[in-house]
């Protein structure tokens, strides 16, 4: 068990960067390079600011937060959020002068601010509402018309500016540069029409764009799920986690009226510095989406129909009951919380399933966690970071943003081996490019090379694994991780799985046994081995990457009982559907990828008649005669405390509603690596890499109606060199095809692939890339014709 | 409509190569484009964004700041009558009167057959000369009404091209300076110790 804190507060070594200060005469202790708005920020003196973040550069845009400092020639104004601390400095905020100043600038922020409080989105939580009542004068001495711009004009399909409304205080534009790496709105025409816009007719794509409506400190960025949906004083609110990923970023989550209407981020120091992607940040319409299941469904010769919860329970115990021995299976468990996950592991100990997975086969095997672990902060800091993982920004953007900011202010270094350009390409020290299968030699590149070695020698090392590639097998992977362990010193290893809480569904109780993973389950499936296949949340028609593989195993199972918030392509083919609980509707913990367990909570009651998984679980064992002994959430959660290894630190629990507690996750005993011989390309001269971007056709994505337009839809990149060989155009359509299967796709030209294979998005709308997708295969080779 | 051709691209990378930062070429490559078009034209800033390594929204962040940089189509030639204190008291205003009579549009328009602008200017500094104004930034002084007729006539006639290029023609004599006859550019996070210069040590 161990805690989020890394230093010790109570040692006695004297800190050679502790300062002492005084502000409005009251000593504080600063650290040199802070800055006097920082220090303040710990005491009762508010300084009033609009551009200061802390997590920004600051830039003294604003000049609202000047303050009187003691200087050799008297006092004198200094911005407070450009000024460094000093021994000995004597800071007054409260004085004639500075509340003479203050007053004055925020009379000439007003001079041009529009006061439509009344309409705007920001009214009630506004800084410049706010600080103008607290530090304004009151009045204006303006008379003269104001600014004028065309109202709202959409920057995005997300956001919307409101010129008139803008302060210039760059904290969007500083966001989009130095933060989120996409600056894609900038100010134009300094000078007396400064504004903040993008290039003309091209919108501000950025992943991270909701960020900058929630630290807008006027009206002048909004948010269209948001807007005029609600004032802030009707909201309810309540701090919780995003499940969307497991980066498991700390979140706010506002609901009126039974209703989830906003996300906002919140600063948790280890996790997401009160960023969120827009994903994380917009899906909560899927929460209030009319698609969502209300009722339980089951099979009748009509097809699914509603019945009620003790008709389809009574069912489900029929269902299981008459199951062969051994022959049930549950997929899934990854999106729900530890006490779903739990409680469901104990329901399949009681029926004595051994097949279980909470992955798709499309991660890496629960083994991955078995290495020393780094936290999200460790590879931060860490000398070199290297990345065998996914396109973090596709996947899991925050943690993205970190790595990103970390090499940026070139904390650490990125040594990058991957099969096509990532989001962290450019800012990688190292990239290390190879095809498809070929890790080991690209490890062994990274490894063997002096310079390298130089590098990996320097201090903590650590490596950011994940699957990378859907056309390739998992195993390749972990081979490549795990030479990578067992050469280097001072390794650890952050696994980067995906789904919001899979490695809590895997840590309990979820992981597969004896190997027997969700390939492995489907193929017994397909074989008619499975009686009963439970979908936890999960829908292998879309996410296995062996499509062929998917479709054999659903049809061959005799019953499928799916648990879940919507119909999906799976759960259609269900004998008995039970509505769950979604996000935002239930309490629990969740585990992010780190093995941080941190809280979620109920913001808006259940949709329908639907339930939390755990209690479906506990309430079928019931049935089946086996009373758990579980009442409440709380039940569960003293349980795992108690029985769980590695999850005894959850009765702090206080810590669970903050940062969170690190779980620790026993060593699990070394995974037998192998690789497969790579197979000699054939006639088949692309070799296959398969990713997932931001948006797809993902539940909780395509639900959202303002996400689900963002998925860019299915297509297949080559590089132009490798286009012009097929004698396809950039747009045209091509045929993509393997020993058995063709599919016809767009066909883009990108600089990002290499030569010689070709990158296609995962679960796009439009043709399905996984028909030609086999999981025995180690790499996926395909032909591409022009047509 | 177009981006950079060739040849300018050519003059772009050497222009590049001159800094130790790609970006620091953006203006000079914004007067390049509009030299091309005689406006910048939009492709042209997404092809310069492509060239010097920045977003599109950068240079469009950098090129608005100058009035001189023109984003819509202007004429061959555009003309500055200056309307500042001492033009103003010596007739700009009659001279800008009988100018758009003339020409058949208002300060800011466009002649339809593409080869006037008139624009109104703040001080050209040539207070002296009043009252003066500029045809593609190129002077004349002390105009009166009929001297104005008499330039309209003569650029009409092509009589002054040797001396007036068409707008966004910054100078007649290019400047190259291949990588080679540079000074050689050092990125400024690589400069270890103060320039010759400011050492103390150079021979003055």
């Amino acid at each position: 068990m161990s805690t989020t804190e890394s230093h010790n507060e109570t040692d006695a070594v004297i800190d050679p960067n502790a300062i002492s200060m005084t502000i409005n005469g009251k000593v504080v202790a600063a650290r040199k390079g802070e800055w006097i708005i920082a220090a303040a920020d710990r005491t009762e003196d508010f300084i009033p600011r609009f551009c200061y973040h802390p997590r920004m550069e600051s830039v003294g845009m604003c000049r609202q937060c000047l303050v009187e400092v003691e200087g050799p020639h008297g006092p004198m104004m200094v911005v407070s959020c450009m000024t460094p601390v000093a021994e000995g400095q004597v800071v007054r905020t409260d004085t004639d002068i500075v509340k003479r100043i203050q007053e004055g600038m925020i009379e000439l922020l007003l001079a041009n601010h529009p006061l439509d409080c009344p309409v705007c989105d920001k009214g009630g939580e506004c800084p410049l509402q706010d600080q103008a009542f607290s530090h304004g004068p009151g009045e204006s001495r303006y008379v003269e018309e104001k600014r004028h711009y065309e109202k709202p004009i959409p920057i995005s399909g997300l956001v919307l500016l409101d010129r008139e409304r803008c302060i210039l205080c760059d904290q969007c534009t500083r966001f989009a540069d130095e933060v989120a790496g996409d600056p894609l709105i900038t100010f134009t025409h300094r000078g007396n029409n400064t504004q903040v816009m993008t290039f003309p007719d091209e919108p501000f794509a950025s992943y991270f764009s909701g960020n900058t409506v929630q630290i807008c400190p006027v009206g002048a960025l909004t948010a269209e799920p948001y807007r005029f949906k609600a004032r802030p004083w009707d909201l309810q609110q309540q701090e919780s986690t995003c499940t969307t990923c497991s980066v498991g970023c700390r979140t706010v989550v506002q609901s009126s009226y039974d209703e989830i209407l906003r996300y906002q981020g919140v600063d948790s120091d280890p996790v997401n510095w009160g960023w969120l992607c827009d994903r994380g940040r917009f899906n909560f319409q899927s929460t209030n989406s009319p698609n969502r299941l209300a009722t339980p469904l089951v099979k009748t010769d009509a097809g699914l129909v509603p019945e009620s919860w003790t008709v389809a329970l009574d069912e489900t115990v029929r269902v299981l009951r008459h199951a062969r021995p051994g022959s049930i299976a549950i997929l899934g468990g990854a999106r729900g919380t530890n006490e779903d996950a739990w409680a469901w592991a104990q329901l399949a100990d009681l029926l004595g399933i051994e097949m279980r997975d909470a992955q798709l086969d499309d991660g890496l095997p629960a083994e991955i966690f078995g290495y020393p672990n780094a936290t999200i902060d460790d590879a931060c800091s860490a000398a070199t970071v290297i990345l065998l993982a996914p396109d973090l920004k596709e996947e899991l953007p925050v943690l993205y943003l970190r790595l990103r900011g970390a090499a940026e202010k070139k904390k650490i270094r990125i040594i990058e081996i991957a099969t096509h350009d990532s989001g962290l390409t450019r800012y990688a020290w190292k990239s290390v490019m190879h095809e498809p299968g070929q890790q080991a030699e690209a490890v062994q590149h990274v490894l063997s090379t002096p310079e390298m070695q130089e590098q990996l020698s320097r201090g903590a090392v650590v490596v950011v694994a994940g699957r990378s590639n859907l056309a390739e097998a998992a195993h390749n992977t972990m081979a490549a991780v795990d030479a990578i362990v067992t050469t280097v010193a001072q390794v650890s290893v952050l696994p980067v799985l995906r789904r919001g809480n899979v490695r809590g569904a895997l840590s309990l109780g979820l992981a597969p046994r004896m190997s027997t993973d969700a390939a492995a389950i489907l193929e017994a499936s397909a074989n008619g081995k499975v009686d009963c296949l439970i979908l936890l949340g999960a829908d292998p028609l879309s996410d296995v990457p062996d499509a062929d593989l998917a479709r054999r195993g659903i049809a061959g199972a005799r019953y499928i009982i799916a648990i879940d918030t919507f119909l999906n392509k799976s759960s259609v083919h269900a004998d008995i559907v039970l509505p769950a609980a979604a996000y935002g509707e239930k309490d629990g913990t969740t585990t992010n990828l780190e093995g941080r367990v941190t809280n979620v909570v109920q913001s808006i009651t259940p949709h329908a008649t639907s339930r939390p998984d755990w209690m479906i679980a506990i309430e079928l064992a019931a049935l089946l005669g086996n009373d758990l002994g579980i009442l409440t959430l709380q039940d569960i959660q003293t349980r795992i405390t108690e029985t769980v290894v590695g999850f005894d630190g959850l009765s702090v629990s206080v810590a669970v509603r903050k940062n969170g507690v690190l779980i620790s996750t026993p060593p699990i005993s070394p995974l037998q690596v192998h690789q497969d011989e790579i197979i000699k390309r054939n006639a088949y001269e692309f070799r296959l890499v398969v990713a997932r971007k931001l948006y797809d056709q993902a539940v909780a994505t395509a639900m959202s109606q303002s996400l689900a337009a963002l998925a860019p839809g299915a297509g297949v990149f080559v590089h132009p060199l490798d286009l012009e060989r097929v004698g396809a155009k950039d747009g045209s359509s091509v045929r993509v095809s393997n020993n058995a299967v063709s599919v016809i796709l767009p066909a883009h030209a990108s600089t990002a692939v290499m030569r010689g294979t070709a990158f296609v998005p995962f679960n796009q709308q439009g043709v399905d890339i996984r028909e030609l997708l086999q999981t025995t295969n180690g790499v996926t080779d395909v032909q591409i014709a022009n047509i | 409509m177009s981006r950079l051709t060739d040849a300018h691209v050519a003059l772009a990378k050497e222009i590049i190569g001159r800094y130790p930062r790609p970006k620091s070429a953006l203006v000079l490559l914004l007067h390049l484009a509009q030299e091309q078009d005689g406006y910048i034209t939009r492709d042209a800033m997404v092809h310069i964004a492509e060239l010097v390594g920045v977003t599109s929204a950068e240079v469009y962040g950098t090129a608005t700041f100058y009035e001189m940089f023109k984003f819509e189509p202007v004429g061959k030639y555009v003309v500055n009558i200056c309307g500042t204190m001492s033009c103003a008291l010596m007739g700009s205003e009659e001279l800008m009167h009988h100018a758009e009579q003339r020409l058949g549009i208002k300060a800011g328009g466009t002649t339809p057959d593409g080869m006037f602008t008139l624009e109104h200017a703040e001080c050209q500094a040539a207070c002296t000369e009043a009252p003066c104004l500029q045809v593609n930034y190129r002077y004349r002084y002390r105009l009166t009404p009929a001297d104005l007729d008499a330039l309209i006539d003569d650029l009409l006639a092509n009589r002054l091209t040797h001396e007036i290029p068409p707008h966004g023609t910054v100078a007649k004599v290019r400047q190259h300076i291949p990588s080679h006859h540079g000074v050689g550019v050092v990125a400024p996070e690589s400069v270890t110790e103060p320039p010759v210069w400011l050492n103390g040590k150079a021979a003055l």
